[in-house]
């Protein structure tokens, strides 16, 4: 496989990804040759069926699992040749991880939820705090920084959430159902905050089962059996929302 | 929905003529749906002579007031308050179409599910921009446009869904059935059912 350089703007590409779990004629094929690009201000939602691959792409994104074929280079690196500090340390400075379920740890108030990934990257407590109160300014939740998640709406929770994912100048924001257990309206906020942030810089891919919700992306990639079989994109690619919105 | 019952509503307001009524139904409605002024004037003309709408006085400017008659009030509010009652969806042009395509020889259905899958995520992805890059959702202008937007995006989003649960319901009777042929042989001679349920003994004798 050639290696090109990737261009500064591209924060995240898959070449030909593939995944196979077991071997022989047990042998499941999750993904069969997945090509994607995301680069900054581009949200790209992966839709899908239970079983499409659309939580093993993001987790092969993510660096958490090595596919069986295929290259993954997240902002210029190659996944593949990264130790696995070097991967680690890819984790936590490039990319935000959102769940549905928010995990946040619930022994910690909002803002040192968002500045424990820093404070594991070995910043300085006072500077970890913040730059956890200006992410947390940025998903307008100032006034709940020493709340406890118990004390927090879903909605709250995930905006904290958004808010550990991007802090630190983190650039891929990487969303599993961001949006599946909040109501139709909570959803719709938090999605235009992760659209804001991607506004201002971010990249991001949205895992959603749910068009309404993916149409905030600026390209939507279906996948079957492993497979990218549709793919819409908007045809004016810039910002969603005014900036600040 | 008709115009007529939108113009008898904003006429239980209170008299207004032509111009003004056309201006205030698309600023209610978010100028979700213009209307010309000739279509408004004949709107008037016919609820004239339904009774349920009277010519009151003419203004220094020439404008020709209406009010709402006792009738056109009831009208007004029998509208309002009832439910709306849509066409029969069996005439969805879209539903009809598959449904055609699934039983002709030639053709892929899952080739027009996919590419009407794009087209509707596309509409989708314009109408929540439109609805992202909208003003203050407090006035209520925008919050009404906001809620016709919102139910062209939920009709969207339900069609991206009727879409893919037909796409599994189609791939599954195909796995069943083992061909594409036997599924569109068993549709032909049993037009009464809709291909995937079509009884399990049928569709494994053919595999």
């Amino acid at each position: 496989m050639s290696r090109e350089r990737i261009g500064a703007s591209e924060l995240l590409r898959l070449d030909a990804v593939a995944m196979h779990y077991g071997a022989g004629e047990n042998s499941v094929t999750a993904l069969a040759g997945v090509d994607l690009s995301v680069k900054r201000g581009e949200l790209v939602a992966i839709m899908g069926a239970s079983g499409s691959g659309k939580s093993t792409l993001l987790t092969i994104a993510g660096g958490l699992v090595t596919p069986t074929s295929g290259e993954v280079v997240v902002d210029g690196q190659y996944l593949r040749d990264a130790k696995p500090a070097q991967l680690a340390a890819i984790r936590r400075r490039t990319l935000g991880f959102v769940f549905q379920d928010f995990n946040l740890v619930p022994a910690l108030t909002a803002v040192e939820n968002v500045s424990l990934p820093l404070e594991l990257d070995g910043w300085k407590r006072s500077k970890a705090r913040r730059a956890a109160l200006d992410a947390l300014h940025l998903v307008e939740l100032d006034d709940r920084a020493d709340h406890f998640p118990d004390d927090l709406s879903g909605g709250q929770q995930q905006r904290v959430a958004i808010a550990r994912a991007v802090v630190g100048g983190r650039a891929l924001i990487l969303a599993d159902e961001p949006t599946g257990a909040l109501d139709s309206q909570t959803g719709e906020l938090v999605l235009r905050m992760l659209r804001s942030r991607i506004d201002e810089g971010a990249g991001g891919i949205l895992v959603t089962h749910d068009a309404r919700h993916a149409a905030w992306a600026d390209r939507i990639v279906f996948l079957r059996d492993g497979r990218v079989v549709d793919e819409s994109r908007r045809d004016d690619p810039s910002a969603l929302l005014a900036a600040g919105a | 929905m008709s115009v007529r019952h939108g113009l008898l509503a904003l006429l239980s307001q209170g008299p207004s003529y032509g111009y003004q009524l056309k201006v205030e139904f698309e600023r209610r409605t978010g100028d979700s749906w213009p209307v010309n002024v000739g279509q408004v004037y004949n709107t008037l003309d016919r609820l004239e002579r339904d009774g349920l709408i009277e010519r009151g006085e003419t203004d220094g400017d020439g404008h020709v007031f209406y009010a709402i008659t006792d009738a056109g009030a009831a009208e007004a509010r029998s509208w309002l308050e009832g439910p709306v009652v849509r066409g029969a969806a069996a005439r969805d042009e879209l539903a009809v179409k598959l449904a055609l395509a699934v039983t002709l020889p030639d053709v892929d259905p899952e080739a027009i599910i996919h590419a009407q899958r794009v087209a509707t995520i596309r509409s989708l992805q314009e109408l929540t921009r439109s609805k992202a890059a909208g003003g203050d959702p407090d006035s209520p202008e925008e919050f009404a446009w906001q809620l016709v937007v919102d139910a062209l995006i939920f009709q969207a989003e339900a069609e991206v869904r009727w879409l893919e649960h037909s796409e599994a319901r189609i791939r599954r009777l195909r796995a069943r059935t083992g061909s594409e042929g036997a599924a569109r042989g068993a549709t032909a001679s049993a037009p009464r059912t809709a291909p995937a349920e079509l009884p399990a003994t049928t569709t494994a004798s053919a595999r």
